[in-house]
């Protein structure tokens, strides 16, 4: 970030139309060809909405609501890497995927299995695989054939407790998840035969959180991983090695690099790091923060420091928080207020 | 029902209420400021109808059996923060959750939406409290259980303005 200058997280727009809480959104990846930008979000009024921007005025409008498939809360949405697939994963239990043809949305697929609410779903980078978790404890992997079909390739059992988010390495199939049973663990495939197990789990007796952990985001190189938890910390995690070619060898394990407590009153549900390597955090208690590694490092290693607090940036608790691929200082919130912000982390002298 | 988790739970008298002051400056678009009084008078009575939370499994509030007491609210109204710690009649009542599924519904029904609500039960007053307590505050639990009809008819059936 540039010296000398404060920086603001100023408010760009407040997108309405939901009729409950908001509890997920994403940024649509695509890029070139002059795209607008777009971003999907999902409630618990059943529907997803589709959000672009006008690229003449440069606001942004509701173009599309997705809504009839699901039959309950829809807790989670994410774009495949070319932006064309929508995945939807919802409490009826099911995963929904969707084609995007302009501005029309036509569900391909219906990913059944999970006995109970569906609370999180992920693409790997290669957009061949797709994980989802949900409170029957399980992690699922799906890999996409031809034709839109999607086959079961692994059921992943470990968790004592419902799996509130997975989500893959931004570079390697390597899958994270985090629990309601206050670990995270890091699962790996053996080999070429599809056998899919846990190589890490990363819990109190590592310094991992005291709670439910409820997110976790990869800074763009993938050897750094953030998560937060309702203990009130957000921890920064060194994932440098590749855990799946040591096979359990402690030297090359993840570790907790620091903590960062002290920050948010109530729950922290959200975090995501940006491209540029600004940590944002979204809290019960209706503020964000954001983060940067401090050029001083110690011999413990690197620090972690606050760049601002946004007091107040919503009316009620923040559920999800995403920088902007394409842009990376636009951020976007949801809120159980209902209303998603559009931020713009901003320099001012 | 079956058998009763609390087969003979004692009961106690209602408690008398005070008699609310009426504030000389009458401006209605004046913020009124939420007390301890006010949180308990949203759990267990609506103007002048009797409307308490009843027991999932006895005909009795939540008072009658002291399961809520005024005391037993905390109210930081300028942090717009409540919290409601209840005690189970018995140190394994099954019921516990759904009775703190009931107070959480009602406060979230009656509040301003700014409120942040905590539910806990006392501290040593159940066997698997602090199990209790993270389910009671898991906003996604919460939300995916008042998605489920037979929990929803549970938690109405207690909050039903008349069910002496």
């Amino acid at each position: 970030m540039e010296d000398g200058k404060k920086l603001e997280l100023r408010e760009i727009q407040r997108l309405e139309g939901h009729t409950d809480r908001v509890w997920g959104l994403a940024w649509n990846p695509a890029t070139g060809g002059g795209a607008p930008a777009m971003i999907a979000s999902c409630s618990g009024d059943k529907s997803v909405r589709i959000w672009e921007q006008n690229p003449s005025s440069g606001s942004w409008e509701c173009t599309a609501v997705l809504e009839d498939t699901h039959t309950r809360t829809v807790r989670s949405c994410a774009w495949s890497p070319d932006g064309r697939l929508l995945a939807t994963a919802s409490f009826d239990a099911t995963t929904a995927i969707w084609e995007r043809s302009g501005r029309d949305f036509d569900c391909v697929a219906t990913l059944e299995g999970h006995e109970n609410e569906v609370k999180s779903v992920s693409w790997n980078a290669s957009g061949t695989l797709i994980a989802t978790c949900s409170r029957d404890k399980s992690v699922w992997i799906w890999e996409m054939q031809p034709g839109n079909e999607f086959d079961c390739v692994s059921v992943l059992q470990g968790h004592t407790q419902d799996v509130k988010m997975v989500q893959w390495h931004p570079s390697l199939n390597i899958l994270v998840s985090v629990s309601y049973d206050n670990s995270i663990k890091v699962w790996a495939e053996d080999g070429d035969d599809d056998d899919w197990h846990c190589v890490q789990t990363l819990d109190k007796t590592v310094s991992g959180h005291s709670s439910t952990v409820w997110a976790l985001s990869f800074n763009s190189s993938g050897d750094k991983m953030v998560t937060c938890s309702d203990d009130l910390t957000l921890k920064i995690w060194d994932t440098g090695y590749n855990p799946s070619q040591t096979n359990g060898d402690a030297y090359g394990s993840w570790t907790n690099v620091c903590s960062l407590p002290g920050y948010h009153d109530r729950t922290v549900f959200s975090v995501h790091w940006s491209r540029e390597g600004v940590i944002a955090s979204g809290a019960a208690d209706d503020a964000i923060c954001l983060f940067v590694q401090s050029k001083n490092h110690t011999i413990d290693g690197p620090l972690f420091t606050l760049l601002l607090k946004k007091e107040k940036a919503h009316d009620m608790d923040i559920n999800s928080l995403q920088w902007s691929k394409k842009e990376p200082r636009l951020l976007a919130s949801a809120s159980d207020d209902g209303t998603i912000k559009i931020w713009e982390l901003v320099g001012v002298f | 029902m079956g058998s009763l988790i609390n087969a003979n739970p004692t009961v106690y008298e209602r408690k008398e209420r005070r008699v609310r002051s009426t504030p000389a400056n009458t401006d209605e678009n004046a913020e009124e400021p939420i007390d301890q009084l006010e949180i308990f008078d949203i759990l267990f009575m609506h103007y002048f109808h009797v409307r308490d939370i009843k027991d999932p499994e006895h005909p009795y509030s939540l008072e009658e059996l002291k399961v809520v007491t005024e005391d037993s609210i905390e109210v930081n109204d300028k942090q717009s923060c409540v919290r409601v710690t209840f005690t189970p009649t018995v140190e394994h009542c099954s019921m516990a959750t759904v009775i703190g599924l009931c107070l959480r519904v009602k406060l979230m029904r009656s509040l301003p939406p700014r409120y942040k609500v905590d539910i806990r039960v006392a501290p040593g007053t159940h066997a698997t409290e602090a199990a209790v307590n993270k389910q009671l505050n898991d906003k996604e639990r919460v939300a995916a259980a008042l998605e489920n009809p037979n929990l929803v008819e549970m938690v109405d059936e207690c909050l039903a303005p008349t069910f002496a």
